[in-house]
């Protein structure tokens, strides 16, 4: 194991999200708070034909508050999603890029897949009208790290720049890599988080041909219902969420507010199955044990664990298994599911839930998971059930496994 | 409407300016801020717009709104 003590330390010091429960960090976090659904009918696009007809879509967001007309026309949701939550990330976090920082501050944007729905545009209108119809700045549209790209153009971060295409866990893996350059000195300041969009026709045919949405159309709100024993999948949800990190001294020499510090990052995988966790889900226990060991802790210091918790009947399953290996089969750590609420971001997740757990840890409250009528028998751990909880956090964790067998765990501290 | 002021239309849509910027003069790279993909994109909808087509080579030579108003009149001359 590598020493602690000469690390430097990472704070985050800023969060911007969009996302079904709110258009703001402080939105999000009192929806949260009080147990608040973002999932309803879908209505971007036609569902009739559709198995799913539910998803959680962002409301009464105004992309022209962050984009022109002329770029809202041209770029992607998920780009516009990432533009916007990297505003407020900066904002809240009053970082002024110039020109004695720029080269310092970074910024690593994940996606699950990029702009989706401008390739299911661009693929009729080829049929359709022939190549010649095709835009100029499709490609640009669709590439996955031009969240990354657009938000570095518009901020002036000239420092280390990449893309994290992880499914699931892309955010998380964003975060993860963006607090390794703090750490080890490649950068001072990062702007990190994912971003996607996929409440299209092509995202929901798929995931349905891969039985693994929920169907629960008669009651959206219900329908994403982590660790409990009628869940039946996930639910698509989109937005972005972006944080501020940067190296605690320079973050304090500038007076900014620290909502926690991120110390540690377990990265691992399954090499099992491109979609399903192997049974008792070994590699995320390991992936928990690591980000422990980075962050130099003993299970029993965490207070607090915001699940990957999908609703997926395998997940919470195999999740709820590799706790339990982890914190012991009687352990009393609370674990929530706040994707009971948001639905699930995809790549975006691990950005999202980097700002809850930040938030959690900061204000000593772990948001519900709700829908939790019926405990799955064998998901039998403290899911923090309907109602948020008032408790001091310590330390908490983050969990993100994604398609492909990734799993990434993010370990943070309260900031005392 | 007239060539002149659909083109003017187009180009404040596209580009995002003004119609008072939009003089015959004015430079679509130097005046209207506008970048070698703004330009493609821009004499696409020109092409769908008058139902004329504009090669890549002749695209190079069009600079300014002017070039593009007399290319649109001299291509509409040819297929009428």
């Amino acid at each position: 194991m590598v020493s602690h003590i000469s690390r430097r330390r990472v704070v985050v010091t800023g969060m911007g999200t969009v996302n079904p429960v709110g258009n703001t960090a402080r939105e999000t976090w009192e929806g949260l708070c009080a147990g608040k659904s973002g999932i309803a009918a879908v209505t971007r696009f036609d569902t009739s034909k559709c198995k799913t007809k539910i998803g959680g879509e962002l409301k009464g967001f105004d992309p022209l508050r962050f984009v022109s007309a002329k770029e809202q026309r041209r770029t992607d949701e998920f780009i516009i999603y990432a533009l916007a939550a990297a505003e407020m990330a900066l904002e809240d976090a009053g970082l002024k890029i110039g020109k004695d920082n720029a080269e310092r501050t970074g910024t690593i944007i994940g996606s699950g897949i990029g702009g989706l729905a401008t390739v299911e545009k661009a693929k009729i209108l080829l049929m359709e009208r022939g190549p010649q119809a095709l835009s100029p700045f499709m490609i640009p549209a669709v590439l996955a790290n031009l969240a990354a790209g657009q938000i570095a153009i518009r901020s002036g971060a000239k420092g280390p720049i990449n893309c994290t295409v992880t499914a699931c866990a892309s955010g998380a893996g964003a975060i993860g890599d963006a607090f390794r350059l703090i750490r080890e000195g490649y950068a001072d300041a990062m702007i990190a988080g994912g971003s996607e969009a996929v409440v299209t026709p092509l995202a929901f045919a798929g995931f349905n041909a891969m039985r693994a949405l929920s169907v629960r159309n008669d009651r959206p709100e219900a329908a994403s219902r982590p660790f409990d024993r009628d869940r039946d999948g996930f639910v698509i949800g989109e937005g972005s969420g972006i944080v501020i990190l940067e190296e605690l001294s320079s973050a304090l020499d500038r007076g900014a507010h620290v909502y926690a510090e991120i110390s540690g990052i377990g990265m691992s995988s399954d090499a099992y199955h491109v979609a399903i966790p192997p049974p008792g889900h070994e590699g995320a226990a390991r992936c928990m044990r690591l980000a422990l060991e980075d962050a130099g802790w003993e299970p029993s210091q965490i207070d607090y664990i915001n699940a990957h918790g999908t609703s997926t009947p395998p997940n919470d399953i195999y999740e709820t298994q590799a706790i339990k290996a982890v914190f012991g089969k009687d352990t009393r750590v609370a674990v929530s599911s706040t994707k009971s609420m948001t639905g699930h971001l995809l790549g975006a997740a691990g950005g999202l839930e980097t700002i809850i757990t930040a938030m959690a840890v900061e204000k000593g409250t772990m948001p519900p998971t709700i829908n939790l009528d019926n405990p799955d028998p064998e998901c039998d751990l403290d899911y923090v059930p309907g109602k948020a909880r008032a408790r001091d956090i310590r330390a908490a964790l983050s969990n993100s496994f994604g398609f492909g067998g990734v799993n990434v765990v993010l370990a943070f501290r309260k900031f005392e | 409407m007239s060539i002149e002021e659909r083109v003017i239309e187009i180009i404040t849509e596209q580009l995002g300016v003004t119609k008072e910027e939009c003089v015959p003069e004015a430079s679509f790279m130097d005046d209207l801020g506008a970048d070698s993909l703004d330009i493609v994109e821009l004499i696409m909808a020109m092409e769908e717009n008058f139902g004329v087509e504009i090669s890549d080579e002749e695209l190079m030579k069009i600079r300014t709104i002017q070039d593009a108003i007399d290319f649109i009149k001299k291509k509409r001359g040819m297929v009428n």
